[in-house]
């Protein structure tokens, strides 16, 4: 079995490669589908194949700019990519991630930085899930009363709608973005994205796991748009973590290389999948794989409180992210094979 | 009962204040073994021990490279099973 090793120069360790390969093929689907660079996954995974933690992070973070490369090119050919939207937001995003970082080295002087990143983690994961889950019961209400009045909802109805309330504030110069559809104070998006850039710069995350319901909920995208958009630029922001990391000698290039054999595979699934699920059954999936992942944090936060079931709690949030990983991926993949069956069948039927 | 408590906190303190008034800590420097490898993984991993900027400039160059290539390829193969893969349908929210 010892085919099933390959040993990483660079880290110095014996990895199982098809561990590698299904790693990137789940987060692959996971990422194309939600639009997330999926390195709260990827990082715990790498870790239990066997790498150290810094390995783990900058290998991650150099796979993720393949990853959400393939995803994008993918989703630009469904018109999900607001590429003016994009730029915009890397202007804010870069700042702020430059900002949170150096908080970060402010609160690692102090001695605050675990307790304050866990915390600071779990509570924004908490906020999303309720603004995700919230959203989607107002939604459903708005729909149930229109029905009850006799009329069919619209399917362009949204729950929670504080996009709109920004969208009233016309700082100078006000910008149209055509693929968003959404024409709003340049200030906007900057803004989002530089919040967005700080709360990832302290978290230590590419930040599709915050820009993406930012995107939605605060700037008004579409969510395929947002799904799209967000991808691009994870791309920008791996590329300049990959950089970073690689340059500080803890990216595993062989590692990264193999992932992305997986990943690209897994990207044109997820992102193929958006095709055939709505907005907001996408909103829904996105708010199950949040909830799991303050789950995993509470679970890191609850190890670190007691020393005693430190390894317990520690090997239960590993477990929890990776069958999250597992879980989800393969609902995606169902839901992909479901709709391309029935996509071929209506080819077949009008041919 | 005060002095005590003075000499308590004393001691429990002082470790702290000794450590941190030592030096600044440097990040560890990994040094990749070479000895077993041949080929193009020996030379990366020259590459990475020897001049971390070149091999920067290296990875960020292959890993995109590399994500344009293998998109392209799935997308062919993709676009071979017959689906739509330009459009969608589906157009709210």
């Amino acid at each position: 079995m010892d085919w099933l090793f390959i040993h990483m120069p660079i880290a110095g360790v014996q990895i199982f490669w098809p561990g590698l390969i299904i790693l990137g093929l789940g987060v692959g689907i996971i990422g194309g589908f939600f639009g997330m660079g999926g390195g709260w996954m990827v990082t715990p995974g790498l870790n239990i194949l066997g790498f150290p933690m810094a390995f783990a992070i900058g290998t991650d973070i150099a796979h993720m700019a393949g990853n959400s490369l393939i995803s994008t090119m993918r989703h630009s050919k469904f018109g999900n990519v607001d590429y003016r939207l994009g730029l915009t937001m890397v202007i804010g995003t870069v700042c702020g991630f430059e900002t949170g970082a150096q908080m970060i080295m402010w609160l690692e002087r102090i001695g605050k930085v675990e307790a304050a990143v866990r915390c600071g983690y779990l509570g924004l994961l908490t906020l999303v899930a309720w603004l995700v889950f919230t959203d989607v019961a107002k939604k459903r209400r708005k729909d149930r009363e229109t029905r009850a009045a006799g009329k069919s909802p619209d399917a362009l109805s949204t729950g929670i709608e504080w996009h709109k309330t920004f969208h009233k504030i016309k700082i100078p110069p006000v910008v149209h973005f055509k693929r968003a559809g959404i024409r709003c104070s340049v200030w906007l998006p900057i803004g989002v994205s530089f919040v967005t850039g700080w709360l990832a710069g302290i978290l230590g995350i590419g930040g599709g796991l915050i820009r993406m319901p930012a995107l939605i909920y605060l700037v008004g995208c579409p969510t395929h748009v947002a799904v799209g958009t967000d991808l691009f630029e994870v791309v920008i922001s791996a590329l300049y973590g990959c950089a970073s990391y690689t340059y500080k000698g803890r990216t595993e290039l062989v590692a990264a290389m193999i992932m992305l054999v997986g990943a690209s595979i897994g990207a044109q699934i997820g992102s193929v999948a958006t095709k055939y699920v709505r907005g907001y059954g996408i909103r829904i999936f996105f708010g199950v794989a949040v909830v799991g992942c303050a789950l995993s944090i509470a679970f890191k936060l609850l190890a670190a409180a007691s020393p005693s079931v430190r390894d317990l709690f520690n090997n239960a949030a590993a477990v929890l992210i990776l069958l999250l990983v597992a879980a989800l991926s393969l609902f995606i993949f169902l839901k992909f094979l479901k709709g391309v069956r029935e996509e071929l069948a209506m080819k077949e039927k009008y041919r | 009962m005060l002095r005590f408590t003075r000499r308590l906190i004393t001691a429990l303190v002082l470790p702290a204040v000794v450590s941190a008034a030592g030096a600044k800590s440097e990040a560890i420097v990994f040094v990749a073994d070479t000895r077993r490898l041949s080929g193009v993984a020996a030379w990366f991993t020259n590459l990475y021990n020897e001049n971390l900027f070149y091999f920067t400039l290296l990875t960020v160059f292959i890993i995109p490279a590399m994500g344009l290539i293998l998109g392209k390829f799935t997308g062919f193969v993709m676009a071979r099973s017959g689906i739509d893969l330009k459009s969608r349908v589906l157009a709210e929210h």
